[in-house]
């Protein structure tokens, strides 16, 4: 007679093979693979050669005087890391400036029409992402759209400069990311049971003090969530800033992209990288300290 | 206290228009349990939100105190509402939904906490002021629920069907604890219910509603006893419905002659007519079983059910398929010796009948 338990380990065992290889062969070995060319040399024309060296990481926040050998801030790195987060704390202020009330007035609408709504909403987000951005760069830029219109009225006699400026990356990323703030706050706002506005309003609070003190404590996971969602694709983001900041404005994306192109850094490339993914984590320990610990004090 | 005059809801326009309430007009006293009956879709949630301020009304309007609401919003008006969901705020303790209302209107905190354990302190729920919402049973939230809407001392307290979601034992407690807290607050309570009984045992007036309209606004008894219309009296406890005709009428003393070729009297209102064919309005108590040839009516016994406190008797009327229910309340190991089929008389009181106003 086969031995239930030990049966029942094989196929607990079998069952969780795919899954297993999945994270071995596409999660953990290539964070291996990145990590471990963070401590190689850089090859000649590209790649590593295999001695170990500690520079990548230096070269990640200082550089070496070419010629005295000094060490000194990578000005050029910290401005890069600077932006790349400002741009992305921005696109996700600016996505929960509209993304708040486009999902409020999703919830709000008949049960029927709510689905047209978000179809709507996610139709850009399933459209090519180099189509988008294009479509944004044919707007701004100082033959485009807008710009004809506006010298058209008069209102200018030269082109406004938005293309290739961090607004252009701003107004470029707000639009991509927008829908992944939109949904989580719609998936909480749903969820939400209206009739405490109906309560708030009955006990002498403002429309203001009903959504500050009734909506937004209780759709807030939703907004933490959407945030994330928008914060750490932005922090990465490639194709915007090289289409929309023209090779002016770069982000943290391109300039890893560089050290893997161009420049054939490749182990300061990988460095970059897992700073990149440090950021991340940072962000998404936030999130787990602040909705996390909330729900678990709910209950 | 509370005057609305003429007041008409209509929601939706052109073909689906619905109209909720129909030019209706009635006046609540100051300190009084007044209670809202009627059917689902009677109207009387539609005319709770308005007085709440949730929807304003297409005609008419409402005083409080002589002072016109239209046009102020709910946040403006001295009036809380205890939501048939409760709506108790998920993201706040039991403490902080009660204090909510004072927070909002801008008190001191000394004063918010002193509000807040004087109001659970009412409802026994000190215990579980740190509680979350959650983590309290049904009958704990009402409790909250309640004292968050006494908590700003509001001049009005409007109740939406609080009771609907408790069991029967726990709806019987409450129903003597809203009484209560009415008596001790001396807060204007408005009860809206489809309840007869919650209606009949806790209020000082009760005003029937269908369709919109107001049928009859009076105490319980003369609710009970006396109801104006054929609605009234069907929707509120059980009635026989007689026809007869109207031989006279001095004040509100009717003569009527039945189908049995019997005279009774009867009240009716001073707006009946002295003539023609009414119908009677008997309730089943107040009428009694006769040896056969006695009383005004004769009957056949088709039916006797036991009903634990008191037992009905359904007498199939002679001339004609009309129906007759007695009810009579049971003493201990008491049988009337009745059997069916036996043939009965039936008598009634002075004053048993109503006549309704068609």
């Amino acid at each position: 007679m086969p031995d239930p338990i030990s049966s029942t380990a094989r196929t607990r065992a079998a069952l969780l093979a795919p899954a297993m290889a999945i994270l071995i062969f596409a999660a953990a070995g290539p964070l291996i693979i990145v990590v471990l060319y963070s401590f190689l040399t850089p090859g000649d024309y590209g790649g590593v050669v295999w001695d170990f060296s500690t520079d990548a990481w230096f070269g990640v926040l200082a550089e070496r005087d070419f010629f005295t050998e000094q060490l000194s801030w990578a000005d050029a790195h910290l401005t890069v890391f600077w932006r790349s987060i400002k741009l992305s704390l921005l696109t996700a202020l600016l996505s929960f400036i509209f993304g708040f009330p486009t999902a409020y007035f999703i919830a709000t609408r008949p049960r029927r029409s709510r689905d047209i709504w978000m179809l709507l909403v996610m139709i850009p987000f399933w459209t090519n992402l180099l189509i988008r951005t294009f479509a944004i760069m044919e707007l701004i830029r100082n033959e485009g759209t807008i710009n004809t219109v506006l010298i058209a009225m008069g209102l200018f006699t030269q082109p406004v400069q938005m293309l290739y400026t961090e607004f252009s990356l701003l107004l470029g990323m707000t639009y991509v990311y927008l829908p992944l703030m939109i949904l989580p706050i719609y998936a909480s706002m749903e969820r939400f049971d209206f009739r405490l506005v109906e309560a708030g309003y009955d006990l002498y609070a403002t429309r203001w003090q009903v959504l500050r003190r009734v909506i937004l404590p209780i759709v807030k996971p939703g907004i933490v969530a959407g945030s994330i969602l928008v914060f750490v694709p932005c922090l990465g983001a490639y194709v915007t800033p090289r289409v929309l900041g023209g090779g002016k404005q770069l982000m943290l994306g391109n300039l890893i992209e560089l050290q893997f192109g161009q420049l054939r850094n490749w182990p300061l490339g990988a460095a970059l990288s897992l700073t990149l993914l440090v950021i991340v984590m940072v962000a998404l320990i936030f999130y787990v300290r602040t909705v996390g610990a909330e729900e678990r004090g709910h209950g | 206290m509370i005057e609305i005059q003429d007041v008409t809801k209509v929601f939706g326009s052109g073909e689906g228009a619905f109209r909720a309430l129909d030019e209706v007009s009635v006046t609540i006293r100051e300190n009084e349990f007044f209670t809202l009956l009627g059917p689902s879709g009677c109207g009387k949630t539609t005319l709770l939100r308005l007085i709440a301020g949730f929807e304003g009304p297409t005609g008419g309007q409402i005083l409080l105190g002589g002072e016109d609401l239209s046009g102020q919003p709910p946040y403006r008006r001295p009036v809380n509402t205890v939501f048939q969901s409760y709506a108790l705020f998920p993201h706040m303790t039991v403490a902080e939904n009660v204090g909510f209302g004072i927070k909002m209107l801008g008190r001191p905190k000394s004063e918010i906490s002193g509000t807040v354990s004087e109001m659970l302190e009412l409802v026994r729920m000190s215990h579980l002021a740190d509680r979350q919402t959650s983590q309290i049973s049904g009958g704990q939230q009402q409790r909250v629920a309640l004292a968050r809407a006494l908590a700003p001392r509001p001049k009005v307290l409007l109740l939406d069907e609080p009771l609907s979601a408790l069991d029967f034992k726990l709806r019987k407690e409450m129903q003597l604890e809203l009484k209560r807290l009415q008596s001790e607050t001396g807060i204007t309570f408005v009860f809206v219910t489809h309840d007869q009984e919650e209606a009949l045992t806790m209020s000082d007036r009760v005003a029937v509603m269908s369709d919109g309209e107001i049928r009859q606004i009076g105490t319980p008894r003369e609710i009970y006893d006396h109801p104006a219309e054929r609605f009234v009296a069907d929707f509120i406890g059980d009635t026989n419905f007689l026809k007869a005709e109207m031989l006279g009428r001095e004040g509100e003393s009717a003569r009527l002659r039945l189908a049995s070729g019997q005279e009774v009297h009867a009240r009716a209102s001073e707006a009946t007519a002295s003539s023609g064919t009414v119908t009677l309005a008997i309730r089943p108590e107040h009428a009694d079983l006769a040896p056969e040839g006695e009383g005004v009516l004769g009957g056949t016994l088709e039916d006797i059910v036991y009903f634990g406190t008191d037992t009905h008797y359904h007498v199939a009327l002679d001339g004609g398929g009309e129906r007759f229910v007695l009810r009579k309340q049971n003493q201990p190991d008491e049988d009337r010796g009745y059997q069916r089929g036996d043939r009965v008389g039936i008598r009634l009181g002075r004053s048993a009948g109503q006549v309704l106003r068609d």
